[in-house]
């Protein structure tokens, strides 16, 4: 078994793993990076991002407002101390990816431009047209060709940590291109491998969303963190699920049912605002959370429009102009141009809520660091958490490398403090066993299920009980059915006995990661008998902070459910109070 | 919805038991609304959990899924089923070597990116508690096109030089360079055209166009090459027969 020696390996080469890899070769340039990835950096999900990235720069705004925004809007489940750490570097991260090349979008002097997302009381989003992600995405990776002391591994799937002693000290990985499985030595590791939107049938993640590194992370005994926070965006293709960003709504588009009532003033997010004069923090300026909740009122109510794809509201930007969305929504034209055939210049878009974000994963302090010493985690897949029950729009791609520069800065010094020689035959004798349970499962003949047919028994369940509204009744349901997948799983059999870029056995070993992800989600929202956030509860209708203003901790078993344990919220200086959505109501 | 049968002819390479590529035929009910992406994934949950392809986003924004449709390069997440005959051929994008199946090997396209020095190398560096380096609209109108490339490589597909002499930089990797040229944020002109202005950089290009036929995003890669070749025109005649503008 070839054996590959570094300092750091970085599992995830998206936004958060290629921000660590730059922050840990300017730390210390004589540190080995390896960069490893189940996809060449470019294709990473990042890519898909669209609105922008919130940081304070103008002088209307104050790192308070930026703060006190993401805490209401997390409806008080977010750690204080990260949000005060993240709207702190937000500014410089963000100017330091201007600094590296990043076109955003400019005021007519030059200054970078910002626009209204939801939930945000001052406009503080930085963008770059509506391809933000993409952008950023694409300045870290060129930037990254700066440095060669960062050593990519292309299409490297890694299937498990290495811990020993204590300590995680490396991973295993296919590499796609032979089938060989290697064992990479680290002295830290860095997981940064996105979301697993794709346990859910509708969802705006691409296919290689799969929760990879937060089952690495929680099979290796640390905790997954609020998982039952899954956020629906509510303006997704009701076809494809493509999303549409939240700058359409920002930019001054509207939702309207059937009657052409633009129906978020009958919850809450009213008055009712001046066409094409968007009021931040109302209406169609609400939080993600409110107004996809919104959806399956009106859905209930009858006030959907019905389409060969489901119950949809309409997007409507007529108003906006062809120059304008050209200008700022260039590529929510082509999307919903090519993919649907509606064209927003003359016409409303169908859309409905989708899957979009996990607010969960992988339990960090506001370091970066998992209680596993030598490992860290940034992004999606981490939860710090600074988006507690519910994300802002436009938080996590500056999350991304707030906190990817974080977990460099906290491995690096972890590395530099010197750590103990590893038990090189303990070490062997687990990378040896985890070759052992990749050969087996591609070997293995006899297999009478199929990963399409578990995938898609997994889907179901998660979209029909895990959703915008859950009960106790459709929960348990959820959580027996995860528990049967799971124990279905072992008789999958594969077909493809090819070594090279073996997809099926790839997609396997991901179906595997969104199973224990998977349960995970539905044990914790069947335990969290409140509604908070992004977790609403038919059963439990009110916030409930005697008992649940605390963060939910899994922790994994092989073969019994998750154990879900708590762990009190950081407060600091925002006692949990009323969201309010209609300020311009006062 | 209407629904169509389709006939997929895709080719198939084994690295390990084929001795050279093959085709194999799949029947498809295609939805009307549906990519060539979306019949692909239909073979591999249904019919052929065996067939090997590359695909992220289905939003054509991560480039990974280019591949040649009945002989032209295309996104298979932007090709739709209702604008072809019943009969549709899925190749691996041209001009690359076959991993397996429509899988291809990148390392070189990779690998001409990083050749031209694709990061911003700055006029004069500025800390950065001073803030963003300013650019006005119009300055990043000039470059912003270019910013557009998502690594695709369908206009390497499509280039007919790329296709005779593998050494040429080729349309995407010169774009991206000379994105990085024309913004006024940048000063690394000169380190980038010991890349670019060589025979197998620039020079090569022959002006077919089809790089920017094909290109999903628009970029128009041929105009990006035929400023570069102007503007290496133009350092030539300094360089040459103005020599005193060096002084």
């Amino acid at each position: 078994m070839e054996i590959i020696q570094t300092d750091v390996a970085i599992i995830g080469a998206g936004g958060a793993g290629l921000r660590a890899a730059i922050g840990l070769v300017e730390a210390d340039p004589r540190l080995r990076v390896a960069l490893i990835s189940k996809v060449y950096p470019m294709r990473s999900h990042t890519c898909a991002a669209e609105g922008g990235a919130a940081g304070v720069v103008k002088g209307d705004d104050s790192l308070q407002h930026h703060f006190h925004d993401t805490v209401g809007g997390g409806d008080w489940l977010s750690d204080q101390d990260a949000v005060e750490y993240f709207v702190r570097e937000a500014p410089g991260e963000l100017t330091q990816l201007e600094h590296w090349g990043c076109p955003w979008s400019r005021e007519p002097n030059g200054s970078v431009a910002v626009r209204p997302f939801g939930g945000m009381k001052i406009q503080r989003t930085w963008f770059a047209a509506d391809k933000s992600g993409f952008h950023i995405l694409h300045t870290l990776f060129q930037t990254s060709l700066k440095y060669p002391a960062i050593e990519r591994y292309d299409e490297y799937y890694a299937t498990d940590l290495l811990v020993d002693d204590g300590r995680c000290q490396g991973l295993m990985a296919i590499e796609m291109r032979s089938g060989r499985i290697v064992r990479f030595n680290a002295k830290a590791v860095i997981i940064a491998t996105g979301g697993a939107g794709r346990m859910f049938p509708f969802t705006t993640n691409g296919a290689i969303k799969t929760g990879d590194g937060m089952a690495l992370a929680y099979r290796a005994g640390v905790p997954l963190k609020d998982m039952e926070f899954v956020q629906y965006h509510p303006t997704g293709l009701p076809n494809t699920g493509i999303l549409l960003t939240e700058a359409c709504r920002g930019e001054g588009g509207v939702l309207v049912n059937k009657h052409g009532r633009r129906y978020l003033q009958d919850y809450d997010m009213g008055p009712e605002t001046p066409l094409g004069h968007p009021v931040l923090k109302t209406m169609e300026l609400g939080p993600r959370d409110r107004v996809s909740q919104a959806f399956y009122h009106e859905q209930q109510k009858g006030n959907t429009i019905s389409t060969p794809w489901g119950d949809c509201t309409l997007l409507d930007m007529r108003h906006l102009g062809q120059k304008v969305i050209d200008e700022r929504l260039p590529f929510v034209r082509e999307l919903s141009t090519s993919y649907l055939s509606v064209d927003p210049v003359t016409d409303p878009v169908p859309v409905r809520p989708v899957v979009h974000y996990m607010m969960g994963g992988i339990h960090t302090n506001s370091k970066a660091a998992t209680p596993l010493a030598g490992l860290f985690a940034a992004g999606e897949c981490a939860c710090v958490s600074i988006n507690g029950a519910n994300r802002l729009g436009s938080n996590s791609l500056t999350e991304i490398v707030v906190f990817g520069k974080r977990a460099a800065l906290s491995a690096a010094e972890y590395v530099s403090s010197g750590s103990r020689r590893g038990n090189e035959a303990a070490l062997a004798a687990k990378a040896v066993q985890s070759q052992a349970r990749i050969r087996s499962l591609f070997e293995k003949t006899n297999g009478t299920e199929t990963i399409a047919g578990l995938r898609g028994e997994m889907m179901q369940t998660m979209e029909k009980n895990a959703g915008i509204y859950r009960t106790a009744e459709g929960l348990q349901e959820a959580c027996a059915k995860l528990s049967e997948l799971r124990s279905r799983y072992p008789n999958i059999g594969l077909h493809d006995k090819t070594n090279v870029y073996n997809t099926d056995l790839l997609q396997a070993l991901e179906l595997g990661c969104m199973l224990d992800c998977a349960e995970a989600v539905a044990r914790g929202a069947l335990e969290r008998k409140e509604s908070r956030g992004a977790h609403q509860r038919l059963d439990f209708t009110a916030r409930d902070d005697v008992k649940y203003l605390k963060h939910t901790m899994a922790y994994y078993h092989p073969k019994e459910p998750a154990r879900i344990d708590y762990l009190d919220v950081v407060i600091t200086t925002s006692k949990p109070g009323v969201r309010d959505y209609s300020g311009a109501k006062k | 919805m209407s629904e169509r049968l389709m006939q997929l002819e895709v080719l198939r390479y084994n690295p390990e038991s084929d001795g050279e590529t093959r085709f194999q035929s799949y029947e498809v009910p295609c939805r009307d609304e549906w990519v060539v992406l979306d019949a692909l994934n239909y073979v591999k949950e249904h019919l052929d959990p065996t067939l090997s392809y590359r695909w992220s986003c289905h939003m054509a924004v991560c480039g990974s899924c280019g591949m040649m449709v009945n002989g032209e390069p295309k996104l298979a997440c932007k090709a739709f089923v209702r604008d072809y005959p019943e009969h549709i051929r899925i190749e691996p994008l041209a001009h690359f070597p076959v991993e397996r199946d429509l899988v291809t090997v990148i390392e070189d396209f990779v690998s001409k990116l990083a050749s031209v020095k694709p990061y911003l190398i700055p006029k004069k560096e500025q800390p950065l508690s001073s803030g963003e380096y300013l650019q006005t609209p119009a300055q990043l109108k000039k470059y912003k096109q270019y910013t557009l490339c998502i690594n695709c490589m369908l206009c390497y597909s499509a280039c007919p030089e790329y296709g005779l002499i593998p050494a040429f930089i080729g349309p995407a990797a010169i774009t991206l360079a000379h994105r990085y040229n024309q913004d006024s944020r940048d000063g690394g002109r000169n380190e980038r055209q010991e890349v670019i202005a060589q025979q197998v950089g620039v020079w090569e290009c022959n002006f077919v166009g089809a790089c920017s036929e094909v290109c999903p995003k628009h970029v128009d890669p041929a105009s990006a090459l035929q400023q570069v070749k102007v503007a290496s025109t133009m350092d030539w005649y300094k360089e040459h027969l103005m020599p005193w503008l060096n002084k």
